[in-house]
């Protein structure tokens, strides 16, 4: 029996679908000192003119842009992202937080998380960043081998990474979580155990582990398309099973196909995400989604700098989601966790295809209590596809 | 009517390029037969096909009036003939419409292997040839070589060979000379009963079958009953009438004359190239020789990508059945590909010229399965089937013997590539060679080879191997006893028939090994193993395993993907709609297409 007072392991089930119901907002801050080859994301160098003085701009643009936001709330959860939040300097990201709290209120025991690089990591700026308010860092660690952080265009060593993971938990933050990337084509799989064992070995409370992949538009697809090595997906899927098995000796736990955690440190925002929860969105190029309406903002500084002077809204594009479509991006999301999903109007018809026979065959997908379940989280997509197969129900 | 001392009757043999069009062109220019304004390019060949590929699907001909430098007033017709050698019965029936044919060669080139077979076959048929050399115009040209290749080749002398440029004009006059001077007049008996070459014929909407005839004797009148003797059938003459080149209805036709006759009857079948036209009045005891039943030589199911287009490709085979009465076709059913049909063809370039024509014309998106040719299976019974496709191959146990088609083959090429032309016609099965130079940069190679091999790359290898040098010319033999196997594919171990070939023994693994290879890249990879095999009846002869995929998933899904992941997945899933189920295995419509593609075997 589960103690009431222990906090719910990060898989459950109820937890995941309580997620849903929690408010968030996401701040994109885009600016990065380069642009890592495989990034996709919206992000300005300096550059592209990513200067201190747009950089003070583009504060001035946010907290404008939280100001055009009908009012809601409290927030449960905040996550700034990058980009680079850390490359700001703490009295900026409190302006933002300020005007996140005047506008839409914070709840007391809020999630406020924050995406951060070892090299900005330093002890006062840390330190500074827990006392604004922030309760939960993720660390862009992605690998302890330096061969490894070259060939990913990162600027830190691997020392840099394991002092900024030490700084955190010693500062006090409620939340420590380590970014890795597997499968870079020059990562041999010693390499990735190496950086599985310190990883494991710094007891962080959640790890995000992802297989490199080739976004296209990026610097690594066009060396890919040029010649150089693509990532192998057994060679990555290799490695997924290796961290899932280290993982779950250090007592981490996998709540989605990336994302493990210590029971009371799963990533409240991210979790709202995947059980269709709403959250706002604020910066450049972020996804927002509030009354069933996923909306997206402008990509280009100068375009969005310009709209929030005008005051408008920097929207690229709005797309409603409902009926059919809706039920199934629940299971599709849902999918994704470990947890699973409830079956539903989607997961019935899934489960009466043909493809959803095959699966359950093929021990790829289970049902217990009304939850479809993904067993083999290397798969996913294969389910997922069949999900956006079935016809409108 | 025209006397026939005043005809002349001649067609044009030429590699494709070597300016036949032109020529022709130039000739209907210089004797008014068309204006200069009316003139466009390639005026004869008129199927769009035609013009992009430069070359003639159908024979036509034309009458050109001319007045000699002597003053008397000439009929001369211009009997196009297709110019490939998968039509080379269509050549001999044009060719027997003629008593004369141009040898037209380009200065720069020489000679090459179909144009010397098509003037064999005209010296065969008693044709007057006269060498034409074009193209001397251009700054490659070397007349004098190219003159001593020819006169090599036909005899005669230096000073027959007439020197032209189809471009500029140079030296046509003196073509139009020497075609009323040195090819004989037509002999025909005007009183005898009427006896006239169906020599090509095509479908017209509105009037039926309209076929063009050489009349050799009596006289063909409109209104008069006829029949075509090898059919049987019978109609009135309703039109006859010649072109000029537009159609132009004239009353009568006698001996030599050449044009079109309009019967009314609807049905391609009934009136066959090589037939003889008649009066039912008084019919002639005899028609004239050399008339042969279209043979398809070549075979290949054709499969809608889309299984409701099934429907779509009978009506458009039924279509072009209508003017080419040469292509014959059967449903056929194929447990990976689904209903289609088993199509036989004249040739290689005839299957593709069908094949494109059911694509553009039609708008079908098709799967065709690897070319074959007709087997016979003796069987231990004593009785013979003809085997069109792999699947109908008897079981082993009731087979005596395999006979397969071989064909009689001509290369002509620069002799310093004959060692590597005789290590590929080996290679390819060739037997009892033989070789007579042309000139001593220049050799012709006879052989007699499977049909089979000619069919799977033997065009391409040669080309590639003599730097496009070498040419190639064939025509039907006879069979003979092969050791030949059927090898099938099987995929999770399940056959698919449309990968069963039929291949001698000896490269039967070397085949299997190639397509199992080639299946296992272009085969996704699925939720569990899927083994590869090559199979001759029950042994396994090549495996390969298409390792069961491990990852399929995207890294990351968060609150700024969710729209643009989603897409991604469901771009990703509408290639899966374009799968076929083979049991258990999804194979993409594109794995069929690549892997039945010979050209990269």
């Amino acid at each position: 029996m589960a103690d009431a007072s222990l906090p719910p392991p990060p898989d459950s089930p109820e937890l995941a679908d309580a997620a849903g119901m929690l408010r968030s907002a996401y701040v994109h801050i885009p600016f990065c000192r380069r642009r890592c080859p495989y990034c996709d994301f919206a992000v300005v160098t300096p550059d592209e003119g990513g200067t201190p003085y747009t950089v003070t701009r583009y504060v001035q643009a946010v907290i404008a842009e939280i100001g055009m936001e009908r009012p809601w709330g409290p927030l449960d959860a905040v996550n700034f992202g990058g980009g680079t939040p850390s490359s700001l300097p703490p009295s900026a990201l409190a302006a933002i937080l300020d005007a996140l709290k005047r506008r839409f209120g914070v709840a007391p025991d809020a999630e406020i998380s924050i995406e951060a690089n070892p090299e900005d990591w330093d002890g006062e700026y840390a330190e500074a960043v827990r006392s604004i308010g922030f309760t939960r860092v993720s660390l862009g660690v992605q690998s302890f081998d330096p061969k490894v952080l070259i060939a990913l265009g990162r600027l830190h060593s691997p020392e840099l990474a394991v002092s900024a993971v030490r700084r955190s938990q010693a500062i006090g933050f409620e939340s420590v979580s380590v970014d890795l990337i597997y499968g870079t084509p020059d990562e041999t799989l010693e390499s990735w155990e190496q950086t599985v064992a310190t990883t494991l070995g710094l007891g962080p409370d959640h790890v995000s582990a992802y297989s490199l992949t080739v976004e296209l538009g990026t610097e690594l697809s066009r060396r890919v398309r040029a010649g150089d090595p693509a990532p192998d997906p057994d060679d990555q899927a290799d490695k997924y099973l290796h961290f899932a098995e280290a993982a779950a000796d250090a007592g981490l736990i996998r709540y989605e196909v990336s994302n493990w955690a210590r029971p009371g440190h799963v990533c409240r925002y991210n979790l709202s995400t995947w059980a269709q929860g709403e959250y706002l969105a604020f910066g450049l190029g972020a996804h927002g989604h509030r009354d069933g309406v996923r909306r997206r903002n402008v990509r280009r500084l100068d375009v969005y700098l310009d709209r929030v002077a005008r005051a408008e809204r920097p929207e690229a594009g709005a797309d409603r989601i409902e009926g059919w479509a809706a039920e199934q991006e629940r299971l599709l999301l849902g999918l994704r966790r470990a947890g699973g999903a409830v079956a539903g109007p989607a997961g019935d018809a899934l489960l009466r295809s043909d493809e959803g026979a095959r699966f359950s065959d093929a021990g790829l997908i289970a049902v217990e209590s009304g939850r479809i379940r993904v067993l083999d989280p290397l798969l996913t997509d294969e389910v997922v596809r069949a999900v956006l197969a079935l016809p409108p129900h | 009517m025209t006397s026939s001392a005043r005809i002349r009757n001649f067609s044009i043999i030429a590699h494709i390029d070597h300016g036949k069009s032109t020529l022709a062109d130039r000739l209907l220019e210089r004797t008014g037969a068309v204006t200069e304004r009316e003139m466009r390019d390639q005026l004869l060949d008129t199927m769009d096909l035609e013009r992009e590929r430069g070359i003639t699907i159908k024979a036509n001909s034309v009458r050109l009036p001319y007045r000699g430098a002597d003053g008397t007033d000439y009929v001369l017709n211009l009997i196009d003939t297709p110019g490939h050698v998968d039509f080379s019965y269509e050549v001999s029936r044009s060719l027997e419409a003629c008593e004369g044919a141009l040898l037209l060669v380009d200065a720069s080139q020489g000679i090459e292997a179909q144009t010397l077979a098509n003037a064999y076959l005209a010296i065969e048929e008693g044709l007057e040839i006269i060498p034409v050399i074009n193209k001397i115009d251009l700054p490659a040209a070397d007349p004098d070589r190219v003159a001593e290749e020819l006169i090599g080749v036909l005899g005669g002398d230096l000073d027959d060979v007439i020197q032209v440029s189809a471009k500029t004009g140079d030296g046509i006059d003196d073509l139009l000379e020497a075609i009323i001077e040195r090819l004989p007049a037509p002999e025909g008996d005007a009183h005898a009963p009427l006896r006239a070459l169906v020599f090509d014929s095509y479908y017209d909407t509105y009037r039926g079958v309209v076929c063009y005839v050489r009349v050799v004797d009596g006289d063909l009148r409109k209104g008069d009953g006829v029949e075509f003797m090898a059919t049987g059938s019978r109609a009135e003459a309703d039109e006859i009438g010649v072109s000029s080149p537009a159609p132009t209805p004239v009353a009568h036709m006698g001996p030599g004359e050449v044009g079109y006759l309009i019967t009314g009857i609807k049905e391609i079948d009934l009136i066959r190239v090589g037939d003889t036209v008649t009066a039912t009045a008084q019919p002639a005891p005899a028609p004239l020789a050399g008339y042969q039943e279209p043979k398809p030589m070549v075979f290949s199911g054709m499969f809608p990508t889309e299984g409701d287009d099934f429907e779509r490709l009978r009506e458009a085979l039924e279509k072009l059945r209508l003017n080419d009465s040469s292509l014959v076709y059967q449903a056929e059913t194929s447990r990976a590909l689904g209903f289609g049909f088993r199509c036989g063809f004249l040739g290689l370039l005839h299957m593709e010229i069908v094949r494109e024509r059911l694509e553009r014309e039609y708008d079908l998106d098709l799967v065709a399965t690897a070319p074959s040719v007709e087997y016979r299976a003796n069987l231990t019974d004593g009785t013979t089937i003809a085997v069109r496709s792999p699947q109908d191959l008897p079981a082993v146990a009731n087979l005596a013997s395999i006979e397969e088609p071989y064909v009689k083959v001509m290369i002509i090429t620069p002799s310093e590539y004959v060692g590597t032309v005789m290590e590929l016609v080996q290679a390819k099965r060739a037997i009892t060679g033989d070789m007579t130079y042309l000139t001593p940069e220049r050799v012709e190679l006879h052989y007699e080879m499977p049909l089979a091999e000619i069919v799977f790359d033997f065009f391409d290898q040669l080309k590639s191997r003599t730097r496009g040098y070498a040419s190639l010319d064939y025509e039907p033999g006879s069979y003979r006893v092969s050791d030949l196997v059927r090898v099938d594919l099987l995929l999770n171990s399940l056959s698919v028939d449309a990968f069963s070939s039929i291949v001698h023994k000896d490269k039967a693994y070397r085949y299997g090994r190639a397509m199992v290879e080639r299946l296992r890249e272009l085969i996704p990879r699925q939720l569990f193993d899927v083994p590869v095999q090559a199979a001759v009846g029950s042994r396994i002869i090549a495996r390969e395993t298409i390792k069961a995929k491990r990852k399929d998933v995207l890294a990351k899904c968060y609150g700024g993907d969710i729209t643009r992941k989603r897409k991604l997945l469901e771009r990703q899933k509408e290639g899966k709609r374009r799968m076929k189920m083979v049991g258990q295995v999804e194979v993409p419509q594109e794995a069929f297409i690549s892997a039945l593609r010979i050209d990269d075997a």
